[in-house]
């Protein structure tokens, strides 16, 4: 079969796709006059990073979003395994009726019920604080889910010996389950980070201050508009804090997308 | 060392051991709000002046947190105090008093006047910016980054297209006149150069249009917040005028006119006249690669314009001792110099007479004087639009604008659909 | 009598049971009740008003809009972000040139911030000199507000929407065909089955599940990805893109009305007990020819 035309409609779709954050570069390392004019000899220029760095406490909300990102990941994988692992292992009646309830989380994201949530954070004295974030999402159904499907492909043999050996439920859950699993753990890890590395809407009414705000409502609280969008500084902004991501996506995204086929996400 | 600065460092260290060592003089902490703007190091000059307070206040420490824009800011307050944690003084929008008054967590500042300095710095502020501050006989608010809404045109533009780029228009027909000759189109018509650009978007529609309201002898809300005038002939009539830029004269862009990418399409030659906030003073010289003026608005007939931006409020919240720290704290932010560098370093307007005449603005005027235009229109600025639920209301408001504009609806249709909705939002205040 | 089971079973269970309890059934129950009665404003507390936010919601243009445009939304982006997804997941699993960068490619939009890139696409979308509009002008139909026009703001935040979500759905996607036994195409091949035939006989079928699991996530994020809407237009022009989540935001933390943001949810809350009724039917379905 030709592969001239397929390979044209992947490479022209492909740089489509990559267009935002191709401008996104051109204009953090061109001077302001250049946002809206492409001239290939403009000149170069570090500058708006400088600037940007200056203005905004970028490291510190790095640090937010990194303590945020591996409360919520950890947090979530010792939760949901735990729930999994007594959903497979550990059948009792309404078990099942259960677990469907469980599922109802994954249609009612904490987003929709923000208001209710954001005045149940107030009670417990939490507000702006970087658990606040997190709390909502630590009992993660997709989790639960991925897990179950992963520990249901476990051999049964397996569990048998370790437990004939004398391992208690959790030690069998320790050295058998979770090693079985390592890609879904991967796999789930990966996505979750990139969803709470991008989350906004519910840690924009939550946190109030430099102090936990994440990297996103820093990004806005950095770019809003009350004077005019000053394109190269926000593109800038943008690159700073898509970096860290970027860059580990670079370096991984062939164990990243393994992972996913070990997984058997589908 | 000179003998009064060594006192000065001996008073000062003994005043700081004090500080340390007794109980009765600990620290009083307090938190500052205020809204941060794109690009410039404005964070810096704050974190300066909060510095500057700290040396002549070793007693009272503040935490100056940047909060976003002017409603984020308004959002944060609102959820902090909420909460039961508020900051003890914050930037909010003038306009945004019934709604802080209504959530009960703000408190009247005349309180603290007891000295006649006091009162002379009450005194010192311009009446225009004061009365937004005032309610119900108290005082409520500090004026501190104040602006108007001005014009800016391309006076290279206005050159080319045979105008005197010294005459910017003083009527809304000279406006139009103005504008057919700066809108130019290429061989096949399409158009290269706008004559004229409102924005439109919800963050700015009605602020903008209260301007165009003014200049038709009109108003868009009573001073006690309660009532809204959108069903009048002179609001209709404004609307008319500024869908008619378009629709009818061919002068104004298409559709809504996004507030954040205006100072772009001024600087990228799209638009000849550009309607925008004093505040864009600053990244629009900067950046504009080209002689630009700054003009007051025109009138039908009387010229007017719109008072806009941010007053320094103290929440109800806090204790006694904060309270009088921040106090103290309002007053250091308002005094004549400061007030004058925040202009020079923003572009807001200096809303005290005294600072205009301050060495440093004298000398910012003698170099800059599209800065002066601002402090010219004063004199003949109305308030912004201001009643109780006031997001709502210029949600409303913003809405029937955008639907004017975009041939949605016509003028008087889609304000009497408004006035409508905001007379039911209003009536539960009025008993 | 408890069985030993569940003895075992329940302290697995209860850390998650106890956050789903506060965090997503309590909230569910809380804003039912909220939804009626009126909002707390300073001194005057909350009162039972029974249906009396539902008769303001039938009569609020806002809310019908924000709804009508939440459907549009979910019925543009849900097939064209999975369609396009599977799409490029056949195009990175073909036998094409620098597979490994054009599969980056597709998936650097997951990886941005929806709040970050919203910036970025304010300016192709910009009049005249954005990026989008100097290429419509070159033939002939620049002059173009998109973001600032009823008729396409939606269309132009609908865009940003699958250009985000495709690249995502199709890892799942690749992650899916890639498990396909070469064996069964081959056979088909045999058989004398074209491309398209191998598709619609071999392949769609085995991604079945799959295309189930995208679907879910796909709903879930149609009601759920507001954060352009809150940089890009703040609901307008004139509440063209104005969406329900966005909608509930607004009238809960800019306008502090927080008895009618509960009914509102409540409206969120039914459309999505809805869709999951009927995807769970399907779904069932599925797990028994499992």
């Amino acid at each position: 079969m030709n592969r001239v035309p397929l390979n044209l409609i992947a490479w022209s779709l492909a740089l489509l796709w990559v267009l935002p954050l191709l401008y996104a570069i051109w204009t953090a390392i061109h001077p302001p006059v250049y946002a809206a004019r492409f001239d290939l000899f403009a000149p170069l220029t570090l500058e708006n990073f400088v600037r940007v760095w200056n203005a905004v406490p970028f490291d510190r909300y790095f640090l937010n979003t990194l303590m945020l990102v591996v409360f919520v990941v950890i947090s979530q994988f010792v939760i949901c395994t735990l729930a999994a692992y007594a959903f497979v292992v550990f059948p009792f009646r309404g078990s099942d009726w259960l677990f469907m309830l469980v599922l109802v989380q994954m249609m009612v994201k904490p987003e929709v019920l923000l208001v209710r949530n954001y005045a149940t954070i107030a009670q417990m004295g939490l507000l702006d604080t970087i658990p606040a974030i997190a709390l909502p999402y630590l009992a993660s159904a997709f989790g639960i889910f991925l897990f179950r499907q992963a520990f249901k492909s476990v051999p049964r043999e397996l569990d048998e010996a370790a437990r004939m050996e004398g391992a208690g439920p959790l030690a069998v859950l320790w050295r058998v389950y979770v090693p079985l699993a390592r890609s879904t753990y991967l796999a789930y890890g990966l996505v979750m980070v990139a969803y709470h590395w991008n989350n906004f809407l519910w840690p924009l009414i939550i946190t109030n201050s430099v102090a936990t705000r994440p990297i996103t409502v820093g990004l806005q609280v950095f770019s809003t508009v009350e004077q005019g969008i000053d394109w190269p500084t926000v593109t800038a902004a943008t690159l700073l804090s898509v970096a860290p991501l970027l860059i580990a996506f670079l370096i991984f995204q062939r164990q990243f997308v393994q992972s996913f086929m070990r997984a058997g996400i589908r | 060392m000179t003998p009064i600065s060594l006192t000065r460092t001996l008073l000062g260290s003994a005043a700081i051991s004090l500080a340390v060592l007794s109980p009765a003089l600990a620290q009083t902490e307090i938190t500052f709000f205020y809204p941060v703007q794109v690009g410039g190091p404005l964070t810096e000059v704050v974190d300066g002046y909060v510095a500057e307070f700290e040396a002549q206040n070793p007693d009272i420490t503040v935490e100056a947190i940047y909060s976003g824009s002017y409603t984020d800011t308004t959002t944060r307050a609102l959820t902090a105090a909420r909460s039961g944690t508020p900051p003890t003084v914050a930037v909010m929008l003038a306009t945004d008093i019934f709604t802080l008054i209504d959530a009960g967590v703000i408190a009247p500042l005349d309180e603290h006047i007891t000295t006649p300095e006091d009162q002379a710095w009450l005194d010192g502020f311009m009446p225009a910016y004061l009365a937004s501050a005032r309610l119900d006989g108290h005082v409520w608010g500090a004026p501190f980054q104040r602006s108007t809404a001005v014009m800016y045109y391309n006076k290279e533009a206005y050159a080319a297209a045979g105008l005197d780029p010294e005459t910017p228009p003083a009527t809304w027909d000279e406006m139009v006149a103005h504008g057919r000759a700066l809108t130019l189109r290429d061989a096949s018509g399409t158009v290269t150069q706008w004559g004229l650009g409102i924005p439109g978007s919800s963050n700015a529609a009605h602020w903008l249009f209260g301007a165009l309201v003014a200049q038709n002898g009109g108003q868009l809300s009573s001073e006690d917040g309660l009532h809204t005038f959108f069903d009048s002939p002179e609001v209709i009539g404004a609307l008319e005028y500024w869908v008619s830029l378009g629709a009818e004269h061919g002068i104004h862009p298409p559709g809504v006119l996004e507030w954040g990418t205006t100072p772009s399409d001024f600087m990228e030659g799209r638009l000849a006249m550009a309607w925008t906030t004093t505040g864009n003073l600053g990244n629009i010289r900067a950046n504009a690669p080209f002689d630009f003026g700054v003009a007051a608005y025109p009138g039908n007939p009387d010229p007017a314009s719109v008072l806009g931006g941010g007053n320094l409020y103290l929440f109800a919240d806090a204790s006694d001792e904060e309270k009088a720290a921040a106090f103290r704290f309002i007053k250091h932010m308002t005094s004549d110099d400061l007030l004058a560098d925040w202009g020079i370093q923003t572009g807001y307007v200096a809303p005290r007479d005294g600072s205009w005449d301050t060495q440093a603005l004298q000398d910012y005027v003698a170099e800059v004087p599209q800065a002066d235009v601002a402090r010219r229109q004063i004199a003949v600025s109305v308030p912004e639009i201001s009643t109780y639920e006031g997001q709502r209301v210029n949600e409303v408001l913003n809405a029937a604008i955008q639907a004017a504009l975009t041939g949605q609806q016509s003028p008087a249709d889609a304000l009497t659909a408004a006035q409508a909705e905001a007379e039911r939002i209003l009536a539960v205040y009025r008993d | 009598m408890i069985s030993r089971n569940a003895r075992i079973a329940w302290p697995l269970l209860a850390p998650a049971a106890v956050l789903l309890v506060v965090f997503t059934f309590y909230p569910t129950v809380a804003t039912l009740i909220d939804a009626l009665h009126s909002t707390p404003r300073g001194r005057r507390p909350a009162e039972w008003v029974g249906g009396g936010h539902f008769a303001t919601m039938a009569n609020d243009p806002i809310f019908r809009q924000a709804f009508v445009n939440n459907l549009i939304y979910a019925a543009v982006i849900i097939p064209a972000s999975m369609g396009l997804a599977l799409a490029m997941a056949l195009l990175v699993n073909a036998r094409i040139g620098g597979r490994a960068l054009v599969r980056l490619a597709f998936f650097t939009p997951t990886i941005l911030p929806m709040i970050a890139v919203a910036n970025i696409w304010m300016f192709f979308y910009a009049p005249d000199y954005g990026l989008i509009d100097q290429v419509l002008g070159l033939v002939g139909l620049g002059g173009n507000n998109l973001l600032g026009m009823p008729g396409t703001a939606l269309w132009a935040l609908i865009v940003i929407t699958v250009w985000k979500l495709a690249g995502f759905f199709m890892i799942f996607y690749l992650a899916a065909l890639q498990q396909i036994p070469p064996a069964l195409l081959e056979a088909a091949t045999l058989e004398g089955a074209g491309p398209a035939q191998r598709l619609r006989r071999v392949i769609l079928p085995l991604l079945m599940p799959t295309t189930l699991f995208i679907l879910i996530n796909a709903v879930i994020e149609a009601f759920r990805l507001v954060d352009h809407v809150i940089a890009l237009t703040r609901g307008g022009p004139n509440n063209s893109t104005q969406l329900l989540l966005h909608y509930i935001y607004q009238v809960a933390f800019s306008y502090w009305d927080t008895g009618y943001a509960a009914a509102l949810s409540v409206v969120l809350l039914g459309v999505l007990a809805l869709i999951a009724l009927i995807q769970f039917g399907v779904l069932d379905k599925r797990i028994h020819y499992r």
